[in-house]
């Protein structure tokens, strides 16, 4: 009952522990890092997603800066290391980071580069995935030493598949682009689809034929193009898009054949985090963020706080600096964390996702948060989304 | 002045019951208004604009000044309970949301969640005496019944800072579960309650050691754990019982303030966030933030006798104590 939970005298708390940074006696450090990496390619279709130097790192300031805070108090310092790499140099920088004795490493990669990077790390270092979705790094191609902390697409899927069946649109229109990540997301809408009844009437592929995203008056041929595209689909409800590559979903809405509503890559969006969410104190953490980075947020900069407010929570509730305690803790069935999503984030023990509920956006606002309450669970709602523990393809090694 | 006009002689005619009625105020978050309720009729006597985005309210002990935190003003709006003519206002720092009144009265202290500071505001002079760095989002504001110390609760730090009213030092910090929301000391002083909401407990502090004696859990049949948020807690005079609104649950707990048990939970409506007594605690009243209404609450009976429509989403509620 009483968990060692103890009053501390603010400044006179002397912890024991191995002392590693110089500046702050006395203070247990906690030392991690932030390892971005990224793919060249061309810019978004809107300017509005242009990429931002500090994209993730952001984020991960502010989570120092409250962990920091905490640690006044816990008589602890966090720090984390800001690396940024191409697909081709991240393995070095990994080195390097390993090499400078961090054992905390918060990984914004695609799907490919994140399970290379878990590979490379092994169990010298635990890695908290904050951009990479993909069904598969949580399933077959799973990573004991990886927690993830972005949503899996089957997550998304299902979170706007609960809204679609709440709304009563069942009947889909299914648009995917032709990159593997485009029919790996839609897959995962073919497998929501399965799950909660919807129907989907029709594929289509939206072909990449390259060229430049966007032109002066490039608005025109596109004006032609989409209802062209979307002509005589059979009778559907909403048109869902799965284009993770953003080559075609911003243009549909408004412009499909029918007069029909759009989800998924475009209209109404599932994430994780949207700078106009205001609900269970989101808008002192915006405040906070935008006063720190001088731009809204974005859904890795959330994810990249996330991530390391998991390894600050885990410290404070064990009071210890020692990676393989605080890794030990965050894995048990003790561990949540508070994420601005009004209610206690955990870790799921069969793939390490994170549990969390996700938002329907639109450009402007939150639409709807899922779980909907319509979706019962025997253990956990949050369960309702994605792949749940009979259906994981996971297996981790036993630990000895 | 109308509102003056219709309220005045109903004062005069409440004034000779025996069974004195006080005024209620509801701050109804979205609404931007307050609603003022009769505690014995239960009868909604007004409605009344006080500011955009009011939350925390509190009520001088001599009943002559109403506080609201109008966060989206990013200041306190001070009106007269008795006409709800605003009088002036007080300094907060940005989005003040909840507050506590040193029970001479004389200062306030403020909550400031965006700049994780805790203002100190003499409100006579309006001049701000102190701002006290705390944790991450401090939310929860408690004071002990002899006014010697403050305690502050900070969301994110997950933390109850013991601060020294003299000093306007933090004397201790107490660990508790994740999103304190609340504190409220019993009032002999002898324990202190801190409610957490996504932690889902209510950790019962001895403020003599600054350490958790108890954790209170809540199991609701039928209502999922994530559900259960624990926020307002109030507990009676002579220290028996203790309420804790559990938020989207719609449940408020009662708990033995002796062995601190739960007895039983009371159904009530949607969002349940804060509470207050009549001064002779006959009632409790809650607000219901997604149900738009007051819950009253049978404090002998322990059961909810009638809910009460008030303004769109309210958020705390106060006595007058005359």
């Amino acid at each position: 009952m009483f968990k060692a939970i103890m009053g501390l005298v603010a400044g006179a708390c002397a912890l024991a522990g191995p002392v590693m940074g110089q500046q702050q006696p006395g203070m247990q450090q906690i030392r991690t890092a932030v390892l971005r990496v990224d793919a060249p390619g061309p810019p978004p279709i809107s300017r509005l997603d242009l990429p931002v130097a500090d994209l993730g790192f952001a984020g991960a300031r502010l989570a120092i800066d409250d962990n920091d805070t905490t640690g006044r108090f816990m008589g602890q310092d966090f720090e984390a290391v800001e690396v940024t790499a191409s697909p081709e140099t991240a393995a070095a920088e990994l080195d390097r980071i390993l090499a400078d004795g961090i054992q905390f490493v918060v990984v914004l990669a695609d799907d490919a580069t994140t399970l290379a990077l878990a590979d490379q790390a092994g169990d010298r270092a635990m890695l908290l995935n904050a951009r990479a979705r993909g069904d598969n790094l949580r399933g077959a191609d799973c990573r004991a030493n990886t927690i993830h902390v972005a949503p899996s697409h089957a997550m998304l899927a299902d979170a706007l598949a609960q809204f679609l069946m709440w709304k009563n649109w069942p009947d889909w229109l299914l648009v995917h682009g032709s990159h593997p990540e485009d029919e790996a997301l839609a897959a995962a809408y073919r497998r929501s689809a399965a799950k909660f009844g919807a129907t989907i009437v029709e594929e289509r592929v939206f072909e990449d034929t390259g060229g430049a995203r966007s032109t002066d008056s490039g608005h025109v041929q596109v004006q032609a193009q989409m209802p062209v595209f979307t002509q005589r689909a059979p009778e559907y409800d909403i048109l869902i898009a799965a284009d993770e590559s953003d080559i075609f979903a911003p243009y549909l809405p408004y412009l499909t054949w029918d007069p029909r509503p759009v989800a998924g890559s475009a209209g109404l969006v599932p994430r994780t985090w949207h700078p106009a969410m205001e609900a269970w104190g989101g808008t002192q953490y915006q405040n906070r963020f935008e006063k720190m980075a001088n731009r809204l947020i974005r859904e890795e900069d959330y994810q990249a706080w996330l991530a390391l407010r998991i390894v600050g929570e885990a410290a404070t509730r064990t009071r210890s600096a020692d990676p393989a305690t605080l890794r030990e803790f965050i894995l048990s069935d003790q561990f949540d964390v508070a994420g601005f999503k009004g209610q206690k984030l955990t870790v799921r023990d069969w793939d390490h996702q994170v549990r969390q509920p996700i938002l329907l956006t639109t450009g402007v606002l939150t639409t709807s948060v899922s779980p909907q309450d319509q979706y019962l669970h025997q253990t956990s709602a949050l369960d309702t989304l994605g792949i749940d523990r009979p259906e994981t393809e996971c297996s981790f090694p036993e630990v000895p | 002045m109308k509102h003056l006009l219709t309220l005045a002689p109903a004062l005069a005619l409440l004034a000779a019951e025996p069974a004195l009625a006080n005024r209620v105020f509801v701050s109804n978050e979205k609404g931007n208004d307050v609603t003022v309720l009769d505690s014995e009729t239960l009868e909604v006597l007004g409605t009344y604009p006080v500011g955009n985005r009011p939350r925390g309210i509190t009520i001088s002990p001599d009943g002559t000044e109403l506080y609201v935190c109008a966060s989206d003003d990013n200041l306190v709006r001070v009106f007269d309970p008795n006409t709800m003519e605003e009088m002036h206002t007080l300094p907060s720092g940005p989005d003040p949301e909840l507050f506590v009144l040193h029970p001479s009265g004389n200062p306030l202290y403020i909550a400031n969640e965006d700049d994780n500071l805790v203002t100190v505001v003499d409100v006579k002079t309006k001049q701000v005496l102190a701002e006290i760095p705390v944790g991450v989002e401090p939310e929860g504001m408690g004071v002990s019944p002899d006014g010697k110390i403050v305690i502050n609760t900070s969301e994110t730090t997950n933390m109850a800072h013991f601060i020294d009213t003299e000093t306007f030092e933090i004397v201790a910090n107490v660990l508790v579960d994740s999103r304190p929301r609340f504190a409220e000391y019993n009032h002999d002083g002898t324990k202190l309650y801190v409610s957490a909401e996504i932690g889902g407990t209510v950790s019962v502090i001895d403020p003599a050691t600054q350490q958790i004696t108890r954790k209170i859990t809540f199991e609701v049949p039928g209502v999922l754990p994530e559900a259960i948020q624990p926020v307002g807690v109030r507990v009676t005079n002579d220290g028996k019982k203790v309420f804790v609104a559990l938020g989207p649950s719609n449940r408020v707990a009662v708990i033995d303030g002796e062995t601190d048990e739960v007895k039983d939970y009371l159904l009530v409506g949607q969002r349940v966030w804060q509470m207050a007594f009549t001064p002779d605690e006959k009632y409790l009243f809650t607000t219901n933030g997604n149900s738009n209404d007051v819950s009253v609450i049978d404090v002998a009976a322990e059961e909810v006798v009638k809910s009460v429509p008030v303004g769109q989403q309210p958020w705390g509620v106060v006595v007058a104590p005359n």
